[in-house]
C-alpha cells in the first residue's frame, strides 16, 4: 500500500514528536535540579514542628494560625510534641529564621512565588 | 457462621450504628491545638468611657495619637489621604445631634478624643463583603487585613468617619528606622483603623491610650457590674456619638 504524501507526513510527525520531547531530552542533558540550600538558624535545632511537616504544611499552617489568632483571640499553638508556642509570624517565626533571605526567600525565589507576607509583616532584618 | 439475609441485615445495623458515633470520636482528635494567653485579661463587652473634663486639649490628644500611632506603625500623612486611629475634633463634629445654640463656650471649644466606636450594632461588619471586619465575642471589631480587598464599603458604613484608607504605600510615610518591630506595618489598599489594642490586651496589658492617659480614660467590662467602667458610668453623666444611628457605641464620653 503506498501513503500519499508519506514522506511529509512521517517527516512531520518525527518533527513534531521531536518538538514536544525536547524539554525532556534538554533536561536529561543539562545538569540535575537541586533543593536550595537553606541557611539554619543559629543555636536553634527544632522548629516548632518536624522538618518534613514544615516543609510541606508551613503555609497551611500560617493559614490557620492567622485565623486562630485575630477570628479566635486564641494565641498560644501546642506543637504535636506538646511544647507551646506563641502564635506571632513576626514575634516567634522570625525571632529564630531570623534571616528572611538566606532562608524564607532561597525557596520562594525558587519555585517562583511570591508570598505578601512581608508588605505587612516586619522582616528581622528591619526595612530599608 | 451461615451466611444468610437474617446475618446480613444484623451486620448492617451494627455498621449503622457505628455511622452515628463516628464523627464525634474523629472530631474529638482534630480539635485545635491553640488556646488563650494564660496572661490575656477577658471581659465579656469591652468598653471605654473618656472623661473629656481631664483630657480635652489638642496637645493631649495628640500625644495619645502618637503613642497609638506609633506602636501600630500607623503612617503619617498629611491632607485627605491621612490614616488615623485616635484623633481629635470639636463638639459640633463630635456630637452633632447633641448640640445647641447655648451649648457651654468652655464645652464648644473642647477638642473630644475620638477612635473607632466598637459598635454592638457595627454597620461596617455588616457591610463588609469578605468579612475582613468582624465583631469579636468580646465586642471588639476587629479588621483582619489579610481579608480586605479595599473595596471601602465599611467607611461608608460608619457613620464616625473612623476607618481610613492606605491611598499609597503607607511605609513612604514612616521612619523606618523607629518602627514597632513587634506589629505589622499597615498595607497599600486596605482599610485600617483603631483595634482597641487586642494584641495588647492579648498579653494581659491596657490599650496604650488608657495607660497613657494618667486615668482620664477607663476601660474594662461593660457587662460585669463592678467593673471600673461601670462604676464610672454610674457615677457620671455620659453619652455616646449620634445615638439616632442605632449603633451603640462602646465608648462613653463623660462631659
Amino acid at each position: 500500500m503506498k501513503m500519499q504524501n508519506g514522506f511529509a507526513i512521517i517527516a512531520g510527525l518525527i518533527i513534531f514528536i521531536g518538538m514536544i520531547t525536547a524539554p525532556f531530552a534538554v533536561g536529561t542533558m543539562t545538569k540535575e535540579y537541586k533543593q536550595p540550600e537553606l541557611k539554619m538558624p543559629v543555636g536553634e535545632k527544632e522548629c516548632i514542628e518536624s522538618k518534613e511537616f514544615m516543609r510541606t504544611e508551613h503555609m497551611q499552617l500560617l493559614n490557620d494560625w492567622r485565623d486562630w489568632a485575630l477570628r479566635d483571640g486564641k494565641r498560644v499553638y501546642t506543637n504535636h510534641a506538646g511544647k507551646e508556642f506563641v502564635i506571632s509570624l513576626q514575634n516567634t517565626c522570625m525571632k529564630c529564621h531570623n534571616n528572611k533571605a538566606d532562608f524564607c526567600d532561597k525557596c520562594h525565589t525558587d519555585a517562583g512565588v511570591s508570598p505578601y507576607c512581608w508588605d505587612c509583616h516586619i522582616q528581622p532584618e528591619g526595612l530599608k | 457462621m451461615k451466611n444468610n439475609r437474617r446475618t446480613f441485615i444484623k451486620l448492617a445495623g451494627i455498621a449503622a450504628a457505628g455511622l452515628a458515633v463516628a464523627p464525634k470520636a474523629m472530631a474529638s482528635g482534630s480539635a485545635a491545638p491553640v488556646k488563650t494567653n494564660p496572661e490575656a485579661v477577658h471581659a465579656e463587652h469591652w468598653a471605654m468611657v473618656i472623661d473629656t473634663t481631664k483630657l480635652h486639649t489638642e496637645e493631649e490628644i495628640a500625644e495619645l495619637a502618637g503613642i497609638c500611632h506609633s506602636i501600630h506603625n500607623v503612617p503619617n500623612i498629611e491632607g485627605k489621604k491621612e490614616v488615623k486611629w485616635l484623633w481629635a475634633d470639636e463638639y459640633g463634629h463630635t456630637f452633632p445631634e447633641q448640640e445647641n445654640p447655648h451649648l457651654s463656650e468652655e464645652v464648644h471649644h473642647r477638642s473630644f478624643p475620638l477612635l473607632c466606636n466598637h459598635c454592638e450594632n457595627p454597620p461596617c461588619v455588616r457591610v463588609c463583603p469578605t468579612k475582613a471586619t468582624y465583631k469579636r465575642p468580646d465586642g471588639i471589631v476587629a479588621m483582619d487585613y489579610h481579608r480586605c480587598i479595599g473595596c471601602r464599603y465599611c467607611m461608608a458604613g460608619c457613620p464616625y468617619g473612623s476607618r481610613s484608607f492606605n491611598w499609597g504605600e503607607p511605609r513612604l510615610h514612616m521612619d523606618l528606622a523607629k518602627l514597632n518591630p513587634e506589629f505589622p506595618t499597615r498595607m497599600r489598599g486596605v482599610v485600617e483603623k483603631c483595634n482597641f489594642c487586642v494584641e495588647r490586651l492579648a498579653v494581659g496589658k491596657m490599650p496604650a491610650c488608657v495607660e497613657a492617659s494618667h486615668g482620664a480614660i477607663v476601660f474594662g467590662d461593660l457587662s460585669d457590674p463592678d467593673s471600673d467602667v461601670r462604676k464610672v458610668l454610674r457615677e457620671k453623666f455620659t453619652i455616646r456619638r449620634k445615638p439616632t444611628a442605632g449603633t451603640e457605641p462602646s465608648v462613653y464620653y463623660i462631659i
